[in-house]
């Protein structure tokens, strides 16, 4: 029974940072850009927030600039792959690269040369950070971003089948003619896109620096961005499927925690390996069967069909 | 031609340059309201140039362009639906995935407060003109359930439900069945009668003698002037458009079939997903024959081709070429039991089109003596070898050997490409689409080719989705429907309307 709390309490928090991301390659690739790029954004996201933090002592701040550097970055890619017709995945991979680097600049220079952060304040728990202390049933006891994530799932459901915003966006994903002949800025739509999903990538990677853990070292995020974007494959483009997918890869990586400690046998190298392997899995079952947006990783010019 | 209230269109002297090249020299139209008018023109005439302007996809370089008697600037889409101008683009602009309400709705949805769609009132808005103009439309099924018939109509209810007044239809018979075509007819005529003014883009001569009131010719961006089409004719129309005489008749003799050269045996093909294609097929083509398959697109054209070729693995049957199985084996097996192909997509299959002209005439032969020794390719022997080819099929500009493919028109490369396959003296020619996309005086040198390959003894397999081309060409004709032969006739045997009801899946058989 204890276990069984443990595990959903880990899934509940691991998963957290990689629905982000998830909903951040939705949004994206739902307007026809695949953003490789969702791990990068999540780096950044991540060091941002635990700058911000650390300066103003308001993790709530900290989790908006979060975003807004996400954002930045994504806005590199909306005007490489928008604007000059880039090759996508080239300028994810070059984000992805860019990233890293940048991240461990900003820490140096901000924390005295330091590769990590000091530890920084982090986001409540959704009960308070008290609640049944102590017990195996404050794993329950989850992170606030945690059921924010949630509430943006729905959010970037509703919008995307409910209004008509969304009908645009899942349109300009699948025939931007189309659309662009109907009156509908098809560029407009990626930047808004592109944007949003870096902004979401940060809120990912601040969940993990200022909720999981409370500090951003070089690891923080590593693979994250890669993993969530497996979910947006598995969960067939749309937020719900997303959702549900990271859940899996959140119980992976808290069946690592779990196997890990006491007195099994498994070595803790392969059993971290186990949300990786997971990902590569579900990606070879599913990535042929599973249909992508028609026009995901296409640029649009226009006069061209 | 004055500016008048009488016209619903008119554009004079509209003058569009790409660069260098002038698609559009100074061209007048106008457009009677409540009429039908026709735009003809060869491929890359400027048709679709002009409507483009129109409709605000392009900005004119110097002209203007007045509806219902006053100047408009038209410089976007959204600026031309406002004007009351709608467009059906040849190649339909739709959302396949998407029902038939959301692709009507999509950029002018009906809304209830905040965005949020309304779903419900869209589909009655929908259902409410679609039962106006008579369409028959289900406002749920998916684009991707519904024939291409239908979707053309949810394209001009797409217009219509704009407030459109003027709509442009592009090709809109290109890809339509004949009964699909009769249909489309019909309900033009109902439009105008209900006040709109429809314009059509084309270049077949048939469509726009039964549809059309006026018709307005363009000849590589110049305006040939307008004709009444009750005093025209076939003839007179192509003419006009190519601007010297052509023959629309396919001339041949009666065809002198000797033995069965490719012999198709109880075949079932399955596409990628699965999905039986070709269903136990029975073809026979005889040497001094051209075999015509009808049919529509998506009836196991493509898969029954790819199998020939051995592109694709098939689940059963056989194909014999010459008394020799050659079903599953590879492409180059086929090519040297002497079968040539022309694909249906010069690009996707014919061409290499960064690479010389030179380079393209060899592409299945570079391996041979003839070209070279050992490893070496010889420039010189490809050079000389490829210009008798130039010569001998009038491949424009001439000395292009060591031009890019993709600097030739459409039809010059077409004509690269038949030289290519014509020039291993195959003993059976598949031609997949060999016209596509190509003019009238182009047709006529295929038609021809294909007739003086048959005179020499090779077994053609012609297959169209040009129902008029196939009844032309060919000495047999088939009828492929769902994978199978649905019916087979000999030339003058049989008449349009019953290949076409064959074509659709109706008939006896």
């Amino acid at each position: 029974m204890d276990s069984i709390i443990l595990l959903v309490g880990i899934t509940l928090m691991y998963s957290t940072p990689l629905i982000f991301g998830a909903l951040g390659g939705v949004v994206s690739e739902r307007s026809g850009v695949t953003n490789i790029g969702i791990e990068g954004m999540m780096v950044i996201g991540a060091v941002s927030a635990a700058i911000a933090s650390y300066f103003t002592g308001n993790p709530w701040i900290a989790f908006l600039v979060a975003g807004l550097a996400g954002g930045l970055v994504a806005t590199l890619h909306a005007v490489a792959s928008v604007s000059f017709a880039a090759d996508q995945t080239v300028s994810g991979v070059a984000i992805n690269l860019l990233a890293p680097g940048l991240a461990l600049f900003l820490c140096r220079n901000f924390f005295d040369g330091a590769a990590m952060s000091p530890i920084v304040t982090k986001l409540p728990k959704v009960l308070g950070d008290s609640w049944m202390a102590g017990t195996v049933w404050s794993n329950l006891n989850v992170n606030v971003t945690t059921v924010m994530a949630l509430l943006l799932t729905l959010g970037v459901w509703f919008v995307l089948y409910r209004t008509k915003w969304g009908l645009r966006v899942r349109a300009v994903g699948e025939h931007p003619a189309a659309a662009d002949t109907l009156g509908i800025n098809v560029y407009k739509v990626r930047y808004i896109c592109v944007i949003l999903s870096g902004v979401f990538a940060g809120f990912g990677g601040a969940s993990m620096t200022i909720a999981i853990i409370s500090q951003f070292t070089q690891t923080a995020i590593s693979g994250h961005g890669f993993i969530a974007m497996a979910a947006v494959i598995f969960g067939k483009w749309t937020p719900w499927g997303a959702y549900g997918a990271c859940m899996l890869f959140g119980a992976t990586q808290a069946l690592t925690v779990l196997l890990g400690g006491g007195a099994t046998v498994i070595p803790s190298q392969i059993l971290a390996m186990l949300p990786y392997a997971m990902t590569i899995i579900v990606l070879i079952l599913f990535v042929g069967k599973s249909v992508a947006p028609k026009a995901d990783g296409v640029p649009y010019i226009k006069g061209s069909r | 031609m004055e500016v008048s209230s009488e016209y619903a269109v008119q554009m004079h002297g509209i003058l569009k340059k790409f660069g260098a090249f002038t698609a559009l020299d100074h061209v007048d139209l106008d457009v009677k309201r409540q009429t039908v008018h026709a735009i003809l023109g060869e491929n890359g005439a400027g048709k679709t140039t002009l409507m483009n302007i129109l409709y605000g996809l392009y900005q004119a370089d110097e002209g203007g362009v007045f509806i219902n008697g006053e100047e408009a600037q038209i410089t976007s889409p959204t600026e031309a639906i406002r004007r009351g101008i709608g467009m059906v683009h040849q190649h339909f602009m739709l959302v396949e995935n998407f029902t038939v309400t959301e692709n009507i709705i999509l950029g002018d949805e009906v809304c209830g407060a905040a965005g949020v769609l309304d779903m419900k009132k869209a589909r009655e808005e929908v259902l409410a003109i679609s039962q106006e103009y008579g369409f028959d439309v289900d406002p749920d099924a998916r684009i991707e359930d519904i024939s291409v018939g239908m979707q053309q109509r949810v394209e001009i209810l797409k217009a219509l439900y704009r407030g459109a007044e003027i709509l442009i239809l592009d090709e809109p018979t290109a890809v339509l069945t004949p009964p699909e075509i009769e249909k489309l007819i019909e309900i033009m005529h109902d439009l105008t009668s209900k006040g709109k003014t429809i314009i059509i883009i084309t270049h077949k001569l048939k469509e726009i003698l039964e549809s059309a009131d006026e018709c307005s010719i363009i000849r590589r961006g110049v305006y040939m002037g307008k004709v009444d089409v009750k005093e025209s004719n076939e003839t007179d129309l192509a003419s006009r458009m190519v601007g010297r005489n052509v023959n629309l008749k396919v001339e041949k003799t009666k065809a002198h079939p000797g033995e069965v050269l490719l012999s198709i045996r109880r075949l079932t093909v399955a596409d990628e997903r699965g999905i039986d294609q070709v269903r136990e097929l029975d073809l026979d083509v005889r040497s001094g024959e051209i075999v015509g398959l009808a049919g529509i697109d998506g009836n196991g054209q493509q898969e029954l081709v790819d199998a020939i070729c051995s592109l694709i693995k098939v689940k059963a049957g056989r194909i014999m070429v010459g008394g020799h199985e050659v079903q599953n084996t590879t492409p180059r097996n086929v090519f040297e039991h002497a079968v040539a192909t022309i694909p249906s997509d010069r690009h996707r299959w014919g061409l290499v089109l960064p690479m010389m002209v030179e380079e393209n005439t060899v592409l299945e032969r570079h391996g041979e003596d003839l070209f070279g020794k050992g490893i070496m390719l010889d420039y010189d022997k490809l050079h000389e070898y490829t210009h008798t080819l130039v010569e001998r099929f009038d491949i424009r500009p001439s000395g292009c050997e060591q031009e890019r493919m993709s600097g030739l028109s459409g039809g010059n490369q077409q004509k690269a490409i038949i030289a290519r396959q014509v020039s291993y003296v195959p003993d059976i020619l598949i031609a997949f689409q060999p016209t596509r996309g190509l003019d009238v005086g182009a047709i006529e040198f295929v038609h021809k080719t294909l007739i003086a390959e048959r005179d020499r003894g090779a077994a053609i397999l012609l297959i169209s989705y040009e129902l008029d081309e196939v009844m032309d060409v060919s000495d047999t004709i088939d009828v492929i429907y769902h994978g199978k032969i649905v019916g087979s006739f000999e030339q003058g045997t049989v008449d349009e309307k019953e290949l076409g009801l064959l074509m659709a899946g109706g008939g006896s058989q």
